[in-house]
């Protein structure tokens, strides 16, 4: 039994329109690709990291419309008209965001791989939850693996976060 | 009064440096990496797109064992976007890490060695394109016999999955005698023997290896990999693309994670160079999560027979240790590992006569190398249980027993090692203040436990892979007269920090900030030769390299800014970005002014700086350097679990740890290493495997990997974690820089065997195996019920054929580390395969 064709990776007959990072951008691609390979390979935002092929590891952890998906599970087509953060979005008129002020100072990235899927999903949840416990830090981190820290430091960076944002919520009312 | 030796700039490891005299040393920093890593900005393999690049996927074994009698790639090339297939004999010179065991090729040649050895490559525009070509690649295998464990690789000599070895698959055999054993069993009052499994594990790094090659504008080389050893990679690669090293630039680019999976030269690194090459065009590869699987070179599965005598004070008078090492498919580290796995028995309580035997063996599976600790885990768990107990059996606790046999500082060991600094006392009765050892050590009730354990590691290894006199590490500064200070080295930054580490030693000796400096790390173009970040070794070696580097450029600071200020040099210090009068502060010139002094003065200003290990005078015989080392750190762990009796479900409630690491040149990230050390080793002893199953009859009976995938082979989350409480134990050793050793790689190893030990204080059943999981541990339990023997462990162990040991009389019976039975050592013949890579 013949197997049918798949198009070529060049064949970009897919096109949607998405809210990258605040912008939007029209990206054209083969249609069977994730939104995972679409943004790292046809819109060159290399930031997000595979790790698994399997959405078991994390590494690919984006934010689309405000909720921590493994976007190489995510179908490209099905995100046209969508909200999409990574993490060359965190962060804003050049200054770093507090959690990765947070994460850079208190060793909450060795290798760095891992990092940007982790610091997403950290956003994510401080944005439902500006105040979490411990605890609910590392249910939500759970779906991120990380092979270096150990995550205490990580847990101790989103917790130092956590109290810079309030500060500054805080001073800004 | 001025101390005419200037102590404002401590000297490598100056234990007199106040810590108040020091303003980048010992601080909590943000790392010089930090910012790239937390913005996405750091530039991994995979992340390198160029123009025109085609992508390379590579057709895997599916047999355990198997001849290659024909290869047929025609249906591939056919196919339309495929640019070049390439085959074994495209790449018939072997390599390897080691000079002993150059067993690899790029793919195979004739025969295959597990599922998952490389057979043929496909370089295609894209990279679905090469994936769908590796179906059309038709290969004849004839099906050999696979050899699936040691047992069976000591049954059956034919077929021989190498032609090298020491007979049949045996790969290799040590076999060493300091002092004699058995009369020292005869001294003793009890005489233990235990059995012990480790199972074998792998480093499962989150990134996957990826490789880009290119012929550049030049016609030359270059290739981005994400390795831990781009000098070893680099000689590799000009022995089998038979190419002048000089023309081949080897790339280390930041590594998502290495732990020694990353430290051989791999076949899809030299695929890529070679297709590069050929085609005129940039060819990237990356590799599966299975395939990483296939790659490998992980911990070792190790049998072991511990046999030790001890007086009723605890005092031990012997110790015989035999070991049965799993290889796998091919030799990777696997020699050095054989000695490793006997060599550091000796360095953390006092041996008087050691009997180490190890037999490494082929077997049809990945190959096993390097994981953090590297051979030494395994008989450290085997130890730690037993000398558990013993101190049950002479009614002693635990920790006291320990500190009544530790080691001293600057002992020589039975097997010749020359210790350091020593802070294992401090380590213990430190650890057992803070974890309340006392009030819980079999004071808790049941299903709650303690346990306690011990370790010692290296601080880099003394001997280089390939033997030479030259430097270990070498640094390069030059100063900009900007103001600006770049570092190069070859260092490789694999996330344990340290492109921070060398950046604040300059910093220290400069007196400037790290955030002026740019380190260039991991380039053979750019810098010196470091031999990589394996063995725990950058810190110290290239550390002290980098303080040679960087007082060197101070010297001539000192002295033109002396000249200007017209003041003597003594007086002269480097701090807070300027160069002042210690007796006058305000006379003074900004760093940037002192540079343009310095370059008036001397010209132009670089330096170099380097470090080799001292010789080792002391293990004089064959096989004695493996274990070496400038000095060593040591650990002590507690672990306290929870198990349920009924379903041997564990939890682990709280770890406390203490390492003597000399000095914590940056407190965070040396947490961050002793944690993820500590997170590493819970997950071997709680969950990782690296294990195999045997196929059906009616699909092949072949040998494959149970769990290839993130999904089912399990490592810790954020929810595993427990709470950790770190001390370090800080008392610099002369041989480190500023003082510091170790902390990347000791502390994983006394957490295995403390889980172990804590299991036992909580529902009485010792589990003698790693991973410690709730099916060993209820299947121990009901055999306790049962009234058999409380333990879940190995039973056996098979029959090798050792081979006579080197006898070789420790220090205090008059030995000088020569063997007795050894003829006088000779240098080395050198090889032919060896001469191509000193060209």
């Amino acid at each position: 039994m013949t197997q049918p064709k798949l198009p070529a990776e060049s064949e970009k007959t897919a096109h949607i329109r998405i809210t990258l990072n605040g912008e939007e951008v029209d990206v054209s691609f083969a249609p069977y690709k994730t939104l995972l390979e679409v943004i790292r390979e046809d819109l060159g935002h290399t930031g997000t990291k595979h790790g698994c092929e399997l959405g078991e590891c994390g590494a690919c952890a984006v934010i689309l419309d405000g909720k921590p998906v493994l976007s190489c599970l995510v179908l490209a087509v099905e995100c046209d008209g969508r909200k999409v953060e990574t993490v060359e979005g965190l962060g804003s008129d050049g200054n770093l965001h507090p959690l990765q002020d947070a994460f850079a100072d208190l060793g909450g990235a060795q290798c760095g791989y891992c990092t940007p899927a982790i610091l997403l999903t950290a956003k994510a949840l401080l944005d439902q939850n500006p105040s979490p416990s411990r605890d609910q830090i590392r249910e939500a981190l759970s779906g991120n693996l990380c092979r270096c820290t150990g995550y205490l430091q990580i847990f101790d960076a989103v917790e130092a976060a956590m109290i810079e944002i309030s500060k500054r919520n805080t001073s800004a009312t | 009064m001025v101390d005419k030796s200037n102590p404002s700039n401590p000297a490598a490891g100056d234990s007199r440096a106040g810590a108040d005299q020091l303003r980048v040393i010992g601080a909590p920093r943000r790392r010089v990496d930090a910012r790239g890593k937390v913005t996405g900005q750091t530039v991994f393999a995979d992340d390198i797109f160029l123009p025109r690049m085609a992508h390379c996927k590579l057709l895997r074994s599916p047999h355990p064992h198997a001849r290659i009698r024909k290869i047929d790639a025609s249906r591939a090339l056919a196919h339309p976007g495929v640019y070049l297939v390439l085959t074994g004999k495209d790449l018939p010179i072997e390599y390897g890490i080691l000079p002993v065991s150059q067993d690899e090729t790029a793919l195979c040649v004739d025969h295959v060695r597990h599922v998952g050895d490389p057979v043929a490559a496909v370089i295609a525009r894209e990279e679905l394109t090469a994936f769908e070509a590796l179906d059309l690649i038709d290969v004849d295998y004839e099906i050999l016999q696979t050899i699936s464990d040691p047992e069976e690789s000591l049954a059956t000599p034919e077929p021989r999955i190498h032609d090298y070895g020491e007979e049949g698959n045996i790969h290799k055999r040590v076999s060493f005698e300091f002092g004699d054993a058995d009369k020292g069993f005869a001294e003793a009052d009890e005489v233990f023997e235990d059995l012990f499994f480790f199972q074998g594990n792998t480093h499962l790094p989150i990134e996957q290896h990826a490789a880009v090659a290119i012929k550049d504008r030049e016609g030359k080389l270059t290739l981005w990999t994400s390795t831990q050893t781009p000098h070893y990679l680099h000689r590799a690669l000009a022995k089998v693309l038979e190419m002048p090293t000089g023309h081949i630039r080897v790339i280390a680019t930041p590594c998502g994670g290495g732990f020694g999976g990353k430290s051989d030269p791999f076949n899809h690194e030299i695929v890529v160079s070679k297709a590069a090459l050929l085609l005129g065009r940039p060819v990237k590869i990356c590799l599966t999560r299975e395939e990483v699987f296939y790659c490998h070179r992980g911990r070792h599965p190790i049998l072991m027979k511990f046999k030790t005598g001890v007086k009723k004070d605890g005092t031990i008078t012997a110790m015989q240790l035999q070991s049965l090492i799993d290889g796998g498919g091919y030799g990777s580290y696997g020699v050095a590992s054989t000695f490793y796995a006997g060599a550091l028995q000796t360095t953390t309580y006092h041996v008087p006569r050691y009997r180490y035997q190890g037999c490494r063996v082929f077997t049809n599976k990945p190959p096993c190398g390097p994981k953090r600790g590297h051979g030494t885990p395994q008989p450290r768990f085997g130890q730690e249980i037993q000398i558990d107990k013993i101190a049950e059996k002479l009614k002693i606790d635990p920790a006291e027993l320990r500190l009544r046999i530790a080691v001293k500082p600057n002992e020589l060991t039975a097997n010749f090692l020359q210790l350091g600094t020593v802070g294992l006392d401090q380590c213990i009765r430190r650890v057992v203040e803070i974890s309340g050892w006392k009030e819980k050590f079999r004071k808790l009730p049941e299903g709650r436990g303690v346990g306690l354990a011990c370790s010692c590691y290296l601080t880099g290894a003394g001997l280089s892979i390939y033997w030479n006199s030259m430097p270990h590490s070498g640094i390069q500064l030059k100063l900009d007269r900007g103001g600006g200070v770049t570092l190069f080295t070859g260092t490789t930054e694999i996330g344990q920090g340290s492109d921070d580490v060398l950046a604040a030693i300059v910093a220290e000796v400069l007196g400037i900030a790290t955030n002026d400096i740019r380190v260039y790390s991991g380039d053979t173009d750019l810098g010196p030769v470091d031999l990589g970040s394996y063995s725990s070794r950058v810190t110290l070696m290239a550390g002290n390299a980098a303080i040679q580097a960087a007082e060197r450029a101070r010297a001539m600071l000192v002295e033109a800014v002396a000249d200007k200020l017209q003041v003597p040099k003594e007086r002269i210090r480097l701090a807070d970005n300027c160069a002042f009068d210690s007796a006058a502060p305000e006379k003074r010139v900004t760093f940037q002014e002192a540079v343009c002094l310095g370059e008036s003065r001397f010209g132009t200003i670089g330096t170099v700086g380097s470090y080799t290990p001292p010789k080792f005078p002391a293990a004089q015989y064959k096989g004695g350097g493996v274990g070496t080392s400038p000095t060593y750190t040591y650990s002590a762990a507690v672990v306290e679990v929870e198990v349920n009796p009924t379903t041997g479900w564990m939890s682990v409630v709280k770890i406390w740890n203490t390492h003597d690491l000399g000095r914590a040149l940056n407190p965070v990230i040396a947490r961050g290493q002793v944690e993820g050390s500590i997170y590493m080793g819970l997950g071997e002893a709680l969950m990782e495997e690296q294990e195999f199953r045997r196929l059906p009859e009616k699909f092949s009976r072949a040998l494959v990997h149970k769990f290839p995938s993130i999904l089912e082979y399990k490592s810790p989350t954020s929810l595993d974690m427990p709470e950790i409480v770190t001390e370090f134990i800080e008392g610099p050793d002369a041989r480190g820089p500023f003082g510091a050793k170790e902390c990347g790689q000791g502390p994983l190893l006394p957490i295995i065997p403390a889980v172990a030990n804590a299991v036992y204080d909580a529902v009485g059943v010792r589990i003698d195996e790693v991973p410690i999981t709730p099916e060993k541990i209820v299947k121990a339990l009901a055999d306790k019920k049962a009234g058999k023997a409380p333990r879940f462990g190995p039973t056996h162990f098979p029959e090798v054929p050792w081979p006579e040991a080197l006898r070789v009389p420790p220090p205090w019976e008059g030995g000088d580390g020569h063997a007795t039975n050894e003829a006088p050592r000779r240098p080395k013949p050198r090889l032919e395969k060896e001469r191509v890579l000193s060209s």
